[in-house]
């Protein structure tokens, strides 16, 4: 097959920046570590309770050492439950200083749901069966709102949080 | 493709049944796109007590799977019948898949109207529409299966009484497209059939999610594919003669659309780059085989711009851009398909984006999704349907594209672009500061984060009821040619190829390679992955009604 110059100098730059951006990804990815988050654990989605993390008593924010912390979230339809407060209230905020290194952990009891923190890197899927996982750590000050950004049903748009990080 | 065929009028017939679906769909799905962004601006309520989900899932399934899905079958008949001829027999299972996926589309649209389904256009599992949805796009899928082995037989009698020549360019590039379709589409089908329909009837108590996610996807992104190559085929095949030109290589458009069916299947995990069950090896291999489908895309671009330049030059127009600027501006059968091609340069820069392995979980979800598939396929594509449908349409009715229909068409196309360059950058932007798609208004409790995206929204709306203009514009365009413009001989315009141009390889024609290659490729993409998502499954998921408003 015959092909033009102009079109094989063409091909070979086109062909060439995916290259370069496919060495840079999968560098990213390989040697870096940044894979998305993928760990393939799984859990019984009508049994949560049974994995320690997502027992009542264990779940929202919880610092493990200095400057490091573990939040556990339950997703369910329309409601993500980050625990309870001293008072008993279901927690909708939780609070991190600035530059803290945060490991989030969720599941969910019935449909997918999304995790997001707007604003960050965080951006999950939440299936039933699986557990997601992504550590961060949080650079910028500010009030970032959790979104659930994957349909889950009618009440879709009323499920969110909220990530304050200070200074 | 010398000897061009002439369309009868009881095979003009069926394929106007096609397209009177196509526009009918356009027409209601754009209204319910007109109402999401009203709905999203957060200043206008929906009527009647109507959900904004229903809306949302009937705006998805009829313009994401029935008009494309008719359009794409009605021009590909009428492609095959004016380059390899159509039978009586031919015409009658043509009528068989009108009328399975016609059947089809009006089941699962009752359903989600009355509320039953409101499970988007991915379906969602664990949620469970009513039984009726699933059996209903599977019909969808049953009746395009009928016209995939319709198309398949016209090109083998021709093959059998023409021996020893090369298919038409047409004609092959259709067999192509419908193989792509066929294959792809075998996932979805697997799903709903043996998932999806067991399930919502209560004959399986549980449903594997990731395993139906996983199916679904490696039918969702070829389905973007099945949706671009009719208009590949406009790009290559007709748009040359339509400037007046030739076509540029029948091997190099050949080849192209060979890459394209090799590299458009085994590439669905890149939708699924955030979810957990799915290792990420796998997941790069699959980012990787995602970028080679950008290949025969760069092909195309030069290849068009090649013919563009080489026509100018012929008639005369000098410079280094003189070829350029005479263009016909004023040609509607030009001009729509034209713009497409320069939205197709954002688009295609975001979809490498999207399918980058750790870039993605910046936009994954998000409306930027929305902007991207807006430019590529509500505008690439659909701006490349109209134009095809501003000939196709008086030629199948034997009627013409007057001056004043092709100035109104022109102007259709300018509303057009005005409308999504509003709609789609405001959703990129949003997109970009974490506004989530598939939601309705909502402010989540006042954050400011959020305040910074409803002006955005508002945006969306004004880009919204823009294109919605454009759209009852195309539907008055249609209606008149279709009934109203005057009698006369529109042209079917196909490209001849040049009188010295080098012989077409014969290996471009051996489907045994070609399609051989594809399932390796599958194969290679998907049974290691499958396997372990079998291995590692947990337990099913029971179904819910109660999210999505059933009672």
């Amino acid at each position: 097959m015959h092909l033009h110059k102009f079109e094989k100098i063409w091909l070979i730059f086109g062909m060439g920046s995916l290259a370069l951006f496919l060495v840079i990804i999968g560098f990213a990815a390989f040697w870096k570590g940044t894979h998305p988050q993928s760990h393939i654990e799984i859990i019984d989605p009508e049994n949560v309770e049974a994995h320690d993390s997502f027992k009542p008593e264990n779940l929202g924010l919880r610092e493990v050492a200095e400057g490091k912390y573990i939040v556990n979230i339950v997703a369910s339809a329309f409601n993500y439950d980050f625990g309870t407060d001293a008072d008993g209230k279901p927690v909708k905020k939780i609070r991190v200083p600035k530059g803290s290194t945060v490991l989030f952990q969720i599941t969910t009891k019935d449909v997918v749901h999304g995790f997001q923190v707007a604003g960050t890197n965080v951006n999950m899927m939440v299936e039933p069966g699986h557990v997601s996982r992504l550590e961060t750590e949080m650079k910028n000050v500010g009030e970032f709102t959790v979104v659930c950004n994957e349909y889950c049903g009618i009440g879709h748009h009323q499920m969110f949080a909220t990530v304050e990080v200070y200074e | 493709m010398m000897n061009q065929l002439k369309i009868a009028k009881k095979d003009a017939r069926l394929y106007m049944s096609f397209m009177y679906v196509t526009f009918a769909a356009l027409l209601v799905g754009g209204l319910m796109g007109l109402l999401q962004t009203l709905a999203r601006s957060g200043k206008f309520t929906l009527p009647f007590g109507i959900n904004y989900y229903t809306i949302l899932t009937v705006h998805g399934v009829i313009l994401g799977l029935v008009l494309t899905t008719f359009f794409i079958i009605g021009f590909q008949f009428a492609l095959m019948g004016k380059t390899v001829g159509i039978s009586d027999k031919q015409r009658k299972t043509g009528w068989w898949s009108f009328w399975l996926m016609l059947a089809g589309t009006v089941m699962a649209a009752i359903t989600i109207l009355v509320g039953q389904a409101n499970v988007l256009y991915t379906f969602y599992a664990p949620l469970r529409a009513h039984p009726a949805f699933y059996i209903g796009l599977a019909l969808v899928i049953v009746g395009s299966w009928v016209a995939v082995f319709t198309n398949f037989h016209q090109l083998y009698v021709w093959k059998k009484a023409n021996k020893g020549q090369k298919s038409p360019l047409l004609a092959f590039m259709v067999v192509i497209n419908m193989a792509m379709w066929f294959i792809a589409s075998l996932g979805v089908a697997a799903s709903v059939l043996i998932q999806f329909i067991p399930w919502s009837l209560g004959y399986a108590e549980t449903i594997n999610v990731l395993l139906s996610r996983t199916l679904f996807w490696y039918f969702g992104h070829p389905l973007v594919y099945f949706w671009l190559l009719p208009a590949y085929m406009a790009w290559y095949a007709i748009i040359p003669k339509i400037i007046g030109g030739k076509l540029f290589s029948d091997s190099l458009a050949r080849m192209s659309f060979i890459l394209l069916l090799m590299f458009s299947i085994p590439v669905g995990f890149h939708h699924q780059l955030t979810e957990p069950g799915i290792d990420p090896t796998w997941k790069f291999i699959q980012v990787v085989l995602t970028f080679m489908v950008v290949i025969p895309t760069l092909m195309t671009a030069f290849s068009i711009f090649a013919t563009f330049e080489t026509t100018g030059r012929r008639k005369g127009h000098k410079g280094l851009f003189g070829w350029f600027k005479h263009l016909p501006w004023k040609d509607v059968r030009f001009l729509a398909p034209f713009i497409g091609m320069v939205a197709f340069i954002p688009g295609g820069a975001g979809g490498i984006v999207n399918a980058s392995h750790q870039m993605n979980s910046l936009i994954h979800n998000t409306i930027w999704v929305t902007g991207h598939f807006h430019l590529t396929v509500a505008t690439t594509v659909i701006l490349t349907y109209f134009g095809i449908a501003y000939w196709l349409v008086p030629h199948l009715t034997g009627r013409r594209l007057t001056p004043r229909l092709n100035k109104l068409g022109i102007i259709q196309a300018i509303i057009w672009t005005v409308g999504m360059t509003i709609m789609s950058t405001a959703m990129h932007i949003q997109g970009l500061l974490g506004g989530p798609r598939r939601s309705n208004f909502s402010t989540y409790a006042g954050g400011d984060q959020v305040q910074t995206w409803i002006g955005y929204q508002a945006a969306q709306a004004i880009g919204g009821t823009i294109l919605f203009i454009g759209i009852v514009l195309m539907i008055y365009i249609f209606i008149q040619l279709a009934f109203f413009a005057p009698r006369g001989v529109e042209e079917f315009p196909i490209a001849e190829e040049e009188v010295d141009a080098d012989p077409t390889p014969k290996v471009l024609e051996n489907w045994y390679l070609w399609i051989g290659i594809t399932i390796a490729l599958i194969l290679f993409a998907y049974t290691i992955p499958v396997f372990d998502i079998l291995k590692h499954s947990p337990p099913g998921s029971v179904p819910f009604d109660w999210p999505i408003g059933r009672p």
